[in-house]
């Protein structure tokens, strides 16, 4: 119930729906619940609506505290 | 896909395994993820079986099919048979059984049931139908609730009259609450909600390490989201810290999303709530307000509507909604209660932690990491 997928917001219309692309897959999608979205701008989309932005340098900041926390032995390739 | 990807890389997930073996606590740790979709997620990488032992999930009570009383599931039935009624719902409810039988089967009888992708959709039908009344099941917890709210809020700006919102929404800081002053309660650490608490933000759990003293790591879904949450639940054992610590950063703000709150508060307010296998707990689900009385679908039919249901067939259903037992501990796992014919709800969800190690838990089927 609670999934939520990240999906790319392509346009948005006049009546705060947007359409948001999701895995290739374009579906509209309501913007009532968040604020400041613009076009290009990534949102975790559940049942029909946007819930919240996906921070990019956030995200960054996860993988970072990944490897830093899981440090890669010497001579592994990077992915 | 952008932000799903690069959490789901084997060879990082092997290193995080490496690392918390590394930093286990002597003592072990029990971890709850409190999230049907963390189940789901746990079970279907196989992440339970490559954890070094003495770390164990255990499954909590986030599954709103799960927790939805028998009552609302025999109200909806009564409603979908009313001559002129039509249910739309999540697709998740169609197989819940009630003590009436479930939606399905009140739809081969010739009741009216519509399955929406959105609460919009609900909406939707009833603007294009007005012939009908239409009446949306709504259930969930903090993350689906605006949405539902919301339907509520167009519903009235459009002046349907033929639409209405038989809710069942709960909240999970009550029931954690109720389930950590139980006692013989064995949980050491929480897996967060990730998207109940884009939400509500993460704040919404200081409770857990401030009234409770347990560690609380609000995590992503994919496979190393939730080995770092768990990495970091580790390290917090080893170095003596009780903390909420977000793994999920990339959504999940202290303070959560100030307008889905307002949409989900213009519309709902908390009151006592049922939860299937737990019981009542107070202050723990979400009511229509007075306001919106007219779009509340239990006002509206409570002269036809029944108002108890005997919950029959339940096996151990609550234990393991609690975390107190694992699905494989119930005689009629697999045997009787599959997701073809569930006995009990945790069957029925994809998110229920029956359906979910029956899914991924046949002979032979543990995955790689990351797959």
């Amino acid at each position: 119930m609670c999934l939520a997928v990240p999906g790319q917001v392509l346009e948005i219309g006049e009546d705060n729906m947007a359409v948001v692309d999701i895995a290739g897959v374009r579906r509209r999608v309501c913007l009532d619940l968040v604020e400041d979205i613009a076009v290009e701008d990534y949102v975790l989309v559940h049942v029909g609506f946007a819930l919240q932005r996906i921070d990019a340098a956030e995200a960054q900041r996860t993988l970072d505290q990944l490897r830093e926390m899981a440090p890669r032995e010497s001579g592994e390739d990077s992915p | 896909m952008k932000y799903i990807d690069e959490y789901r890389d084997p060879r990082e997930g092997q290193r995080l395994l490496d690392e918390i073996r590394r930093s286990a606590p002597a003592g072990g740790l029990r971890i709850m993820e409190i999230c049907g979709g963390h189940t789901h997620a746990i079970y279907r990488a196989g992440l339970d079986q490559l954890l070094p032992e003495g770390i164990r999930f255990l499954h909590g009570p986030g599954c709103p099919v799960c927790v939805t009383p028998a009552v609302r599931i025999d109200q909806a039935v009564t409603l979908a048979q009313r001559p002129g009624c039509l249910v739309a719902t999540y697709g998740d409810m169609l197989r819940v059984p009630g003590s009436l039988g479930s939606l399905r089967a009140a739809q081969a009888r010739g009741g009216r049931v519509q399955i929406v992708y959105s609460s919009l959709d609900a909406v939707e039908i009833a603007k294009s139908h007005p012939d009908l009344e239409v009446v949306f099941l709504a259930v969930g917890f903090e993350t689906t609730a605006p949405a539902n709210a919301a339907a509520i809020l167009h519903a009235e700006e459009l002046g349907l009259g033929n639409f209405s919102v038989l809710g069942n929404h709960v909240l999970v800081p009550p029931v954690l609450r109720q389930l950590l002053e139980t006692p013989g309660t064995e949980i050491d650490a929480f897996i967060g909600p990730g998207h109940v608490a884009t939400v509500v933000g993460s704040d919404d759990y200081l409770f857990l390490p401030e009234e409770f003293h347990r560690p609380v790591v609000i995590s992503g879904f994919e496979p190393q989201d939730l080995l770092l949450s768990v990495l970091m639940l580790v390290r917090q054992a080893a170095e003596g810290r009780c903390a909420v610590e977000v793994e999920y950063r990339r959504a999940v703000r202290p303070q959560g999303s100030e307008k889905a709150l307002a949409v989900m508060r213009q519309a709902f307010e908390v009151q006592d709530q049922e939860w299937r296998g737990i019981g009542v707990v107070p202050q723990s689900g979400l009511g229509i307000r007075e306001r919106y009385a007219a779009f509340d679908a239990l006002r509206r039919y409570a002269d036809v509507l029944p108002e108890r249901a005997e919950e029959t067939g339940e096996y151990i259903c609550g234990a393991v909604l609690q975390g107190r037992l694992t699905p494989d501990a119930c005689p009629a796992f697999g045997v009787g209660c599959t997701p073809e014919h569930p006995f009990g709800p945790g069957m029925v969800s994809q998110e229920g932690a029956c359906a979910a190690l029956y899914r991924y838990r046949q002979p032979g089927t543990a995955q790689e990491v990351g797959k």
